[in-house]
């Protein structure tokens, strides 16, 4: 069932002004059902209820911030970004009133400019680049600045880019999320006809679906993602598995070249007794059900997260926000030993989580049928379990934040496409061993930050236009 | 030596004496006699009244202002006039603030006509007490077009005249306001001179336009429609003033006691016009925008700095940079300078690389990627000593402008010109 649907499917069904808007800029949308309209998330989504964990500057702090940038020469902070958008520039662009000028040095650079803004970690990246922290003085809130304008565009609904003069060339894209979609952008820049594939309903990745609401809220980021597709010509098939549905020998017979950005699998698993119980979740999962929809906690006091991750450290603050009394980290290593960046457990901490390093589950604690805690053991320092030292977690939630699966056998039947560890193996161009597929984003990077999706996506894109046009000169 | 040093603010500025160097300028903040008192609470050591002639009416608005990256008002316009209040009002203030304050400085500020008017207005300002009188031959708007202000002040045969009329009805001390709207400032500070006046008062306002509304495509300060020249002040003309100031205080032909005005806005600016001659200095902008309050910073600051650097007077300190004040011809031609960077205190913004390249000699580059440091590399025998690296960087001594033994004795233009001493190869020149 590929190809455009102009009258079979259900198009976009409310007719509110906001969702006409959305729906002009998104074009031709083919879809069972609206995949880029806010309004059609629940109102009473669980994560409504968080407030901004960097709240948007006026303009009069972005003024003053913008005011401070030293405008240093081959910037730090440029060279820290993932998408190298030009900040000292963006930000110049802010202190003398250039507010289109900023927001179009931003976008140029990164078309997801306004979510990067919210859920980089730029204290390791352009903020942690800023010279002034050389010199013991508050680095520019780079972020904020970059919130400021990109809101400032999406809002008022600045556009800078148009598609290019048709190539007559076709791309298909696997996977709705950041490094698609940015890798349409660009490909639409450059007159290829683009075609999105996405195996669920709402675009966006994990933009959409599971960045910490304190951070990016799914209505924003649709709206972004609607903004994305406003360059036109972007058709998108939702609900879509390729390689299940839709074999990828048919894909590549409809298009000159694939981009694949699917992202990663589902959340692993503790194979342990007890793992079928009702109240034991994987994180990215828990996290999209509370996102798009409304979760009922009320028979939790106590959740344990299994893991040291990003993924870990988002849940845990996640639980807190949602009203749960007493959030434990649960950790095999320590404090020292997990990925999570540090300045956001800090963050959790602060707010009240607790940890257990140190620790592996065994067992799952049964009550009613449900999970009632999880029966552990000390590791050593040689991370075996410590005979005799065995405890129990009390916890009416589990969420597991140990990894999600790879992609196996998504891409087999890919001629030439090859895995290592579950990711693809791509070149420096995001070329894979198939000379007309590509890939970039979590699936082939292992699981990274959206800006490093976003570059990984348009840096695929300008590959792919190289090779179309080169092709088509012959 | 320095710590312990007893330091006394009195100043003298050709017989009006003050407790501290601190002046209102003629201006809004010295416009009544409530405003002067609070100011004196406040530490001031004299105010130059709001000048006094034939009240006028003025207009909205009055004034603009040239604001920067951020900070506002760093340079500062008005087309305000002379006082707009009956004179036997100013005259019935002068006479009680001289009441209450009797040994703060009250200086009213004169602009008239008519040797006539010059006469009564003279005796008038004395009756109430005034403790000197300043001739307004200065203001370059709206007053000059009626022949007054700086008409007078451009015109030296008509500022000598003016003065020497002060002079001869006046039993106080008599200074006269300069204009800066002058090719050269010193045959106008000659003329108060010849004229007898007891010192001279510079700069008055620059001629100037200070924004366009661009939207409305109409100047500021806008009048309805329309808008006009003022007069510039503020922190930005400071380098104009002190030049004037400079220029009188080191020709050996004037040597009359200078009150320095333009852009003292803190204690250090007051340090500089004091080192460049000035015995007082009067402050408008700066009190227009932040009020009298500013002055105990400047008391405190000019206090502590005297103390450090040794001075108990401000006469001891007075003119010390005068001498330093040279010609472009007396320079030391073969003395020479290379930029210095401290790796230590280096932020690695860049900002000298850029300037360097763009600006300068392009002798400042980036390290080898290789070195793995974003301290820039000085290529010290293309560096001309231009010195603009170290006005660009942000962090403070991190650069500096080290001599450099060149083996060249001193050699300035005029010595090469007149006796053909040796000069260095020149640097940077290809």
């Amino acid at each position: 069932m590929l190809g455009p649907r102009g009258g079979g499917g259900v198009r976009w069904t409310r007719t509110g002004p906001a969702a006409r808007k959305a729906a002009r800029a998104c074009g031709r949308v083919y879809d069972r059902g609206p995949m880029v309209d806010p309004l059609n998330l629940p109102e009473d989504r669980s994560e409504a209820g968080f407030g901004d964990y960097k709240p948007a500057l006026g303009p009069a702090q972005a003024l003053a911030e913008a005011n401070r940038c030293l405008y240093c020469a081959d910037a730090p902070c440029v060279q820290k970004c993932p998408t190298a958008i030009d900040i000292p520039e963006f930000i110049r662009k802010i202190s003398t009133g250039n507010l289109k000028g900023s927001a179009r040095t931003i976008l140029d650079a990164n078309i997801f400019g306004m979510s990067c803004a919210r859920v980089c970690p730029v204290e390791v990246l352009c903020v942690g680049g800023c010279v002034y922290n050389e010199m013991d003085a508050p680095p520019i809130a780079i972020g904020r600045l970059q919130r400021y304008v990109t809101d400032a565009a999406l809002a008022e609904d600045w556009r800078y880019f148009t598609a290019g003069p048709a190539s007559g060339r076709s791309v298909g894209l696997v996977g709705g999320g950041p490094a698609s979609l940015a890798a349409a952008h660009e490909l639409r820049r450059r007159g290829h006809a683009c075609t999105i594939y996405d195996a669920g309903h709402w675009l966006g990745g994990l933009n959409t679906t599971g960045v910490a609401p304190y951070k990016l809220r799914a209505d924003d980021a649709l709206a972004e993602v609607a903004y994305v597709l406003g360059i036109g010509g972007i058709a998108v098939e939702s609900g879509v598995h390729i390689g299940r549905d839709v074999g990828w020998d048919a894909l590549l017979a409809r298009h000159d070249a694939l981009f694949i950005g699917v992202g990663l699998g589902a959340d692993r698993v503790l194979d342990i007794p007890g793992k079928q119980l009702a109240g034991i979740d994987g994180a990215v999962a828990f996290i999209e059900k509370f996102k798009l929809g409304r979760v009922d906690l009320g028979g939790v006091k106590r959740a344990v997260v299994v893991g040291g991750g990003n993924t870990a450290v988002d849940a845990v603050r996640e639980l807190v926000g949602l009203g749960v009394s007493e959030v434990t980290m649960l950790y095999r290593g320590d404090e020292a030993a997990m990925s999570g960046y540090e300045h956001e457990w800090k963050a959790a901490k602060i707010e009240g989580v607790r940890s257990l390093w140190h620790t592996q589950p065994t067992a799952y604690v049964e009550r009613d049928g449900r999970v009632a805690g999880l029966r552990c053991v000390k590791l050593g320092a040689d991370k075996r379990p410590l005979a005799g030292e065995e405890f129990e977690v009390p916890a009416e939630l589990v969420l597991l934040a140990i990894g999600q699966a790879r992609l196996g056998e998504l891409v087999a039947g890919l001629g030439g496409v090859q895995l290592e560890g579950g990711r693809l193996i791509v070149d420096a161009d995001g070329a894979t061993g198939n000379p007309r597929v590509y890939a970039g984003g979590d699936c082939a990077n292992g699981g990274k930050e959206v800006v490093n999706a976003v570059a990984e996506g348009k840096r695929a894109a300008l590959a792919i236009d190289r090779a179309l046009t080169a092709s088509a000169s012959k | 030596m320095a710590f312990g040093t007893s330091v006394d603010l009195t100043s003298n500025t050709g017989g009006i004496v003050t407790p501290n160097p601190f002046w209102l300028a003629s201006a809004p903040p010295a416009n009544s006699g409530g405003q002067i008192m609070r100011a004196f609470d406040a530490g001031w050591g004299g105010a130059v009244w709001k000048t006094l002639g034939t009240p006028i009416q003025n207009v909205s608005s009055r004034f603009g202002a040239l604001h920067f990256k951020g900070t506002r008002a760093i340079g500062f316009n008005n087309i305000e006039l002379i006082t707009d209040r009956p004179l036997e009002v100013n005259f019935r203030e002068i006479a009680e603030v001289k009441k209450r304050y009797p040994k703060h400085g009250v200086i009213v500020s004169l602009m008239v006509e008519t040797r006539d008017e010059w006469r009564d207005m003279i005796k008038r300002s004395i009756d109430a007490g005034a403790d000197g009188l300043e001739l307004n031959f200065g203001c370059p708007h709206g007053m000059c077009e009626r022949g007054m202000g700086s008409a007078v002040g451009q015109e030296p045969a008509l500022n000598e005249k003016i003065t020497s009329w002060a002079v001869e009805f006046s039993t106080i001390p008599v200074l006269v306001k300069l204009t800066p709207n002058v090719d050269h400032i010193n045959p106008h500070g000659l003329a108060a001179k010849r004229g007898g006046a007891h010192g001279v008062s510079l700069i008055n306002t620059i001629k100037s336009l200070i924004a366009v509304d661009i939207d409305r495509f109409v100047p500021e300060p806008r009048v309805a429609g329309l808008s006009t020249n003022g007069g510039y002040c503020g922190a930005a003309v400071k380098p104009i003033a002190m030049h004037m100031i400079g220029s009188l205080a080191r020709d050996p032909d004037f040597g009359l006691p200078i009150s320095g005005i333009g852009g003292v806005a803190n204690w250090r600016d007051a340090v500089e016009f004091i080192l460049l001659g000035c015995s007082s200095v009067q402050v408008c902008t700066e009190v227009m925008l932040r009020g009298y309050r500013v002055v105990g910073d400047m008391i405190e600051g000019l206090t502590e700095y005297m103390r450090s650097h040794g001075f108990s007077t401000i006469e001891e300190m007075r003119g010390k940079a005068v001498p330093q004040f040279s010609e472009w011809g007396e320079l030391d031609l073969n003395y020479e300078t290379v930029a210095k960077i401290d790796p230590d205190k280096c932020i690695g913004c860049h900002a000298c690389v850029v300037a360097c390249h763009d600006g300068a000699h392009q002798c400042i580059h980036p390290a080898p990627k290789a070195a793995g440091t974003r301290v820039p590399v000085v290529d010290e025998s293309e560096c001309v000593g231009c010195n603009l690296c170290q006005i660009v960087c942000p962090v403070p001594d991190c650069i500096t402008m080290a001599a450099v033994d060149n083996g060249f004795k001193p050699a300035t233009w005029n010595e090469f010109q007149s006796e053909g001493k040796p000069l260095r190869p020149k640097k940077g020149a290809h």
